[in-house]
């Protein structure tokens, strides 16, 4: 049996900026049975992510831009984003398919480096909530080292 | 493709089992989507197109229901309950559409395809155990 301290308390109402409560679904589908599947699925998102970002970067460079496809990506990315309770993300990629219907190049641009920062910090958040998660201390080694 | 199997539940016991195919191009969504059903209990198989699911179709005749995205590259999940309806040998077996968008037109013209249901994501347990009591 396994508590939250209050670092990690404190972590996740900081995270709850960035994630809502889809993510919370994820923690409650986490069990015994599948000790990791949080992390396992944030893995999946961020390796996902990353290619289809790359993607993004690629169809924003040409010339004139394939909007059509573009807005296949973000599809993608923006269901991903909301699997895993990335809302902040989510919205991002939201705004940046308005500017994609619009055919609007300077608007997407704008809008990725927003959705790219957002990834960035996303990112380094929830690696930092799961090296605290590996540090909770189990209720029983926490009464009898702490008595 | 992959494939486990669990014990009493929403899912069934034992042999009867209930085995759910899950379509979906998305790492992510096949990750989810076969969390919340073998929580619930049932034997899950996932696939990421509308290719492989047929292909599997073919190869394993024990799936009991079909769950799929909507959106998917080459083959979407509308047309996939298009050929399933289409087959003597698998029109009996229920399909659920899942799709991140809702458009009316849209889940009315697979519900009328003969969709046993649509679903929005992000699906959730009490989205899966709705469908508990349809699918025996």
């Amino acid at each position: 049996m396994f508590i939250y301290t209050t670092p990690v308390y404190r972590l996740s109402l900081a995270l709850q900026g960035f994630l809502d409560e889809q993510f919370y679904q994820l923690e409650e589908l986490q069990d015994e049975s599948s000790p990791n599947f949080v992390e396992e699925v944030v893995t999946l998102f961020f390796r996902d992510s990353s290619r289809l970002m790359a993607n993004i970067d690629q169809a924003l460079e040409q010339c004139p831009p394939d909007f059509h496809r573009l807005d296949k990506f973000l599809h993608r990315l923006k269901g991903s984003a909301s699997s895993i309770g990335a809302g902040k993300m989510k919205n991002e990629c939201a705004g940046f398919r308005e500017f994609c219907s619009e055919e609007n190049l300077e608007g997407c641009l704008r809008s990725f480096q927003k959705v790219k920062k957002e990834h960035t910090i996303l990112r380094q958040k929830l690696e930092n909530y799961f090296q605290l998660l590996r540090q909770v201390v189990p209720v029983d080694k926490a009464t009898r080292s702490g008595s | 493709m992959s494939s486990s199997r669990g014990g009493n539940g929403c899912g069934g016991e034992g042999e009867r089992q209930i085995h759910v195919l899950a379509v979906d191009d998305s790492s992510v969504d096949r990750a989810m989507i076969a969390r919340i059903l073998r929580s619930s209990k049932y034997r899950v198989t996932t696939v990421d197109s509308g290719k492989k699911a047929l292909e599997l179709l073919v190869l394993e005749p024990d799936v009991n229901m079909i769950i799929t995205d909507y959106w998917m590259p080459e083959m979407t999940g509308y047309e996939l309950l298009k050929r399933v309806k289409e087959s003597s040998e698998l029109r009996e077996i229920p399909v659920v559409i899942m799709s991140s968008e809702n458009v009316p037109n849209r889940i009315n013209r697979c519900l009328e395809e003969g969709a046993e249901d649509f679903l929005l994501k992000p699906v959730r347990p009490s989205d899966v155990s709705r469908l508990c009591s349809r699918i025996r």
